[in-house]
């Protein structure tokens, strides 16, 4: 190739870049063989305790489900995981066909119109839909109730800080953890473009006044969702949402050490213009056949540039896939059951720590899914110790993020626990003095 | 070389079977927020299988063939970095775990943070954004809080015209007015930056090379005209596959730079994502980075929450884990040596290619490319043909499309990046391929592709009448409306 070129080395080509700025190679380790690798990276990672080890209720917006292997098998055709964003449809329809199945399957779960290919997690999915509410309502006000998780509040903070959208909070009652209607009448005003609230909330608490909600809410409602808390549950489409958002992870992903995750982002037909993010749409081709393409791209970044409805371009697609894959293998009756089990698990695992003389499950009196929280009367850092010492990781401490609330941590659980770790934990917390 | 891609009339999963929905159990949730169905059909897993076989057999990855479409770098992922990934170990820990019980994680991220930090030349990398744009949002967030640290409140972001479309849209999320300057000669020009700086001027973007593939050779005096403005010069680095161990954003006196590992560091693109898009900078910008940071306390790594100057949080955790470990192996499997080999092969791949094919389409500007060159197909508007009818003729000879219309300032432009993992017989067939095409009748072209699993899609009927999921074709199909089959 350099006689072709006609040069002498590789040398010449990097001719262009002036004396001034170049370096001489990079001061990292020489390359190692395959083999090296792959022992060293099972070194590294040998130091961390996955849940074989050290069995974990950990929740807050991500599960560990079990996953079918055919989930795996399904994401892991590198037809699908060596592709690009599918620019040209006419040899991407199976990628394209898969989003849109993806699309389909979330618009069933939550009563919504169209959804797009995904955000990156369901924080940025709330950010982007805040922004989405501002410009359809156009005021500067985007009202959000306390009980979500402090990540998603941050997130939202960062991407509504350049239009300068004040995020106002609404409290939670402190008896049944769900948004305080009356706080919530006394932050609207006429500069509300967006209400949101998360239903189960943060505390794994269900709303339950959420057609009274929707009536108060003047503008965009926004509603965040476990999406398999939704098999069983009303769709937020049925009670007015706009837009739908949630963390899609837990439908078939690892959770990865927090990503890749998958921002699940839905909306009622008559906002499609204004969503960012890819959307897959249903076509034909020149012979009549049944085809899908990218659609209303003019929304996007490549073409619309500074105009564009989000700078998102590269996004979750593979998560989105993998997502389906498992959704279509549940099926719908399985995907009930599933969601049926984990909260029947998740209450009677309540139900026996609250039987412990320490402790108090769950603070709130309301339906919870899989999640709730344990309120103890020793501070829950000394807590979360003796469950490590004991082989358990225990829930999320709340100490810091809900100071009010006193030694309380949220605990989940899901079908990746048996009977037996259940009642390794009841009795670990039992023996707590 | 031949192609003819596998076409099945697969129906979609609602087509496939019924959804049978049993009543939830009384009493486990309060009557008003029971749901009475689900229509999500229930199939045999072996149905589910065969369906995203035949689907993925309509697909085209870097597995299936050569993908050189510009700035995307779509290199070979090699299959040890996929396995590692799904390891346990790496999988299934949980973000919240307790800091004693994931040392791995923690020290894997640190490393990789330590060589993005050698690679690129910076005093700092976080890890959170999850994509190049994220990547820029939050660099754009960084330099506002910079900024503002310093009692200065910057209105303005200038982008050259070569830009990527993200670093306008970046720009206005982050709430500036974007500035847009023509470039001179395919360079960014300097008397158009001197006029465009002021005291507003929050930050330049750039990447260098610029998507032209063209080395900026200026980029020392363009740094100087933005510093001297008090403006930041940021490096978007979906073109730094062209200059690792030759020159880094670093010593070019960038100020801030997101890395694409999905590009660079060849995390597979699945379709559209997960990438990640980590951030450096120099050590005047460290302060504000997303929390949390990680520290190493001896043989300990720890999250580190308390920084008062943060602009806080951009994604829910830590970022793409997964395109983490990824990255991390194949750095540590090319090592120093290697990346550097990986950058002269790619740019001698590309300039071999644009010598070759220079011959029979115009190439605009100077001759010596980076890793990528953009090629002008208009002179074949002479026979009634664009860049997209090349483009979509090239499919039927087995490869995916180079980038079209892009980057703007050229016309009918055609985007080529090869990477280094593809040989010079990969070179060659493609070559020879848009040779071939170049002599045949406009039909032809004007009608592929043919070997695809579907001919051209009407992509303006998709977005007159968008159907965007099964409930809303079930909705059209009852209205009566137009439908596609």
């Amino acid at each position: 190739m350099l006689d072709a070129l006609g040069i002498a080395s590789v040398d010449e080509l990097f001719k262009d870049i002036p004396e001034s700025v170049r370096i001489n190679g990079l001061t990292l380790p020489a390359g190692i063989s395959e083999a090296e690798v792959v022992a060293k990276v099972r070194k590294v990672l040998g130091a961390n305790k996955t849940p074989e080890k050290l069995p974990s209720f950990l929740g807050a917006g991500i599960y560990d489900h079990f996953i079918p292997a055919a989930v795996r098998a399904i994401q892991s055709r590198s037809e699908f995981y060596t592709s690009y964003t599918p620019y040209q449809p006419e040899i991407s329809q199976g990628v394209l066909q898969s989003l849109f199945e993806y699309q389909s399957l979330v618009c069933e779960l939550t009563g919504m119109d169209a959804a797009n290919t995904s955000m990156y997690d369901w924080s940025t999915a709330l950010g982007e839909a805040a922004l989405m509410a501002h410009r359809i309502h156009g005021g500067k006000e985007f009202v959000a109730s306390r009980a979500i998780g402090r990540e998603r509040l941050q997130v939202l903070r960062s991407y509504t800080s350049g239009i300068g959208l004040a995020i106002k909070l609404v409290e939670f009652d402190a008896n049944t953890g769900q948004v305080d209607l009356d706080i919530l009448k006394s932050q609207i005003g006429p500069e509300t473009c967006g209400v949101y609230f998360e239903n189960p909330n943060f505390f794994g608490v269900f709303e339950e006044k959420v057609d009274e909600i929707r009536s108060i809410a003047p503008s965009v409602l926004v509603v965040g969702a476990n999406p398999l808390s939704l098999a069983i549950t009303r769709p937020p489409g049925d009670y007015g949402a706009d837009i739908v958002i949630g963390e899609g992870q837990g439908l078939g992903n690892p959770p990865s050490f927090g990503g890749p995750l998958l921002g699940i982002f839905a909306v009622k037909k008559e906002h499609i213009r204004k969503m960012p993010g890819r959307i897959i749409g249903m076509s034909k081709d020149a012979e009549g056949k049944r085809a899908f393409c990218m659609t209303l791209q003019t929304r996007e970044q490549h073409i619309r540039r500074q105009n564009a409805t989000s700078n998102i371009c590269t996004n979750e697609a593979l998560v989105s896939i993998a997502s389906a894959a498992y959704m279509a293998i549940l099926g719908g009756s399985g995907l009930r059951k599933l969601a049926a089990d984990n909260l029947t698990a998740a209450r009677e695992l309540a139900r026996s720590i609250n039987h412990l003389r320490r402790f108090k499950a769950p603070m709130f009196k309301a339906a919870h899914f899989n999640e709730f929280t344990v309120r103890s009367k020793i501070p829950y850092s000394r807590v979360h110790r003796e469950l490590l010492r004991r082989g358990l990781h225990g829930g999320l401490s709340l100490e810091d993020r809900f100071p009010e609330l006193g030694h309380v941590a949220l605990f989940s659980t899901t079908d990746v626990h048996g009977e037996a770790e259940r009642e390794r934990l009841i009795k670990a917390l039992g023996a707590i003095e | 070389m031949k192609y003819r891609q596998a076409y099945f009339d697969e129906p979609l999963l609602f087509e496939k079977g019924r959804s049978e929905t049993q009543p939830v159990a009384d009493g486990l949730l309060p009557r008003s927020l029971e749901r009475k169905s689900l229509d999500i059909p229930n199939l045999p897993e072996n149905d589910i299988v065969r369906h995203y076989t035949r689907l993925s057999e309509m697909s085209f990855g870097v597995d299936t063939g050569f993908y050189p479409l510009g700035s995307c770098t779509m290199k070979y992922n090699p299959k040890f970095a996929e396995e590692l990934s799904s390891l346990p170990e790496a999988a299934r820990i949980h973000p919240c775990q307790d800091e004693g019980t994931v040392q791995g994680a923690l020290r894997l991220m640190f490393e990789l943070q330590q060589m993005l930090m050698v690679i690129a030349g910076m005093d700092a990398v976080t890890l959170q954004p999850a994509a190049g744009a994220a990547g820029e949002f939050t660099g754009l967030l960084l330099a506002k809080a910079y900024h503002e640290d310093r009692g200065e409140h910057r209105t303005q972001v200038i982008v050259p015209d070569t830009a990527h479309g993200t670093n306008f849209a970046s720009a206005a999320m982050a709430g500036y007015e974007v500035i847009e300057i023509p470039s001179k000669q395919g360079l960014v020009d300097l008397e158009a930056l001197k006029t465009a700086v002021n005291s507003k001027t929050l930050a330049f973007m750039l990447t260098n090379p610029n998507t032209l593939g063209i080395f900026e050779p200026d980029i020392l005096e363009i740094a100087e005209i933005v510093h001297g403005a008090g403006g930041l010069l940021y490096y978007d680095g979906a073109n730094l596959n062209a200059i690792m161990g030759k020159t880094s954003p670093g010593r070019m006196n960038f100020d801030i730079v997101h890395f694409n590992l999905h590009k660079t560091f060849t995390t597979p693109h699945g379709g559209g994502g997960p990438g990640a898009g980590p951030v450096g900078v120099k050590e005047p910008l460290e302060s504000y980075l997303p929390v949390p940071v990680i520290r190493q306390d001896g043989n300990e790594f720890k999250f580190d929450y308390d920084k008062p100057k943060t602009i806080g949080k951009v994604h829910s955790w830590y970022g793409n884990f997964g395109m983490f470990v990824r990255a991390y192996a194949y750095i540590l499997r090319m090592g120093g040596d290697g990346l550097t080999k990986v950058s002269e092969r790619a740019v001698l791949n590309a300039n071999y290619l644009r010598s070759r094919l220079q011959k029979v389409l115009e190439l605009p500007y100077q001759e010596l490319r980076k890793h990528e060159f953009v090629l002008s197909c208009a002179k074949l508007k002479e026979r009634g043909l664009r860049a997209a009818d090349v483009a979509k003729r090239l499919m039927d000879f087995g490869f995916h499309p180079p980038t079209i219309y892009f980057p703007h300032l050229v016309d009918e432009a055609m985007m080529i990046e090869p990477t280094e993992t593809e040989s010079k017989e990969t070179l060659d067939s493609f070559a020879d391929a848009i040779d071939t095409i170049l002599t045949e009748s406009p039909e032809v072209l004007k009608s592929a592709p043919h070997n695809t699993a579907v001919s051209r899609v009407d992509e303006v009927m998709a977005a007159r009448n968008p159907i965007l999921s099964w409930r809303m074709w079930q909705e059209q199909k009852k209205a009566g409306g137009e439908k596609p089959q």
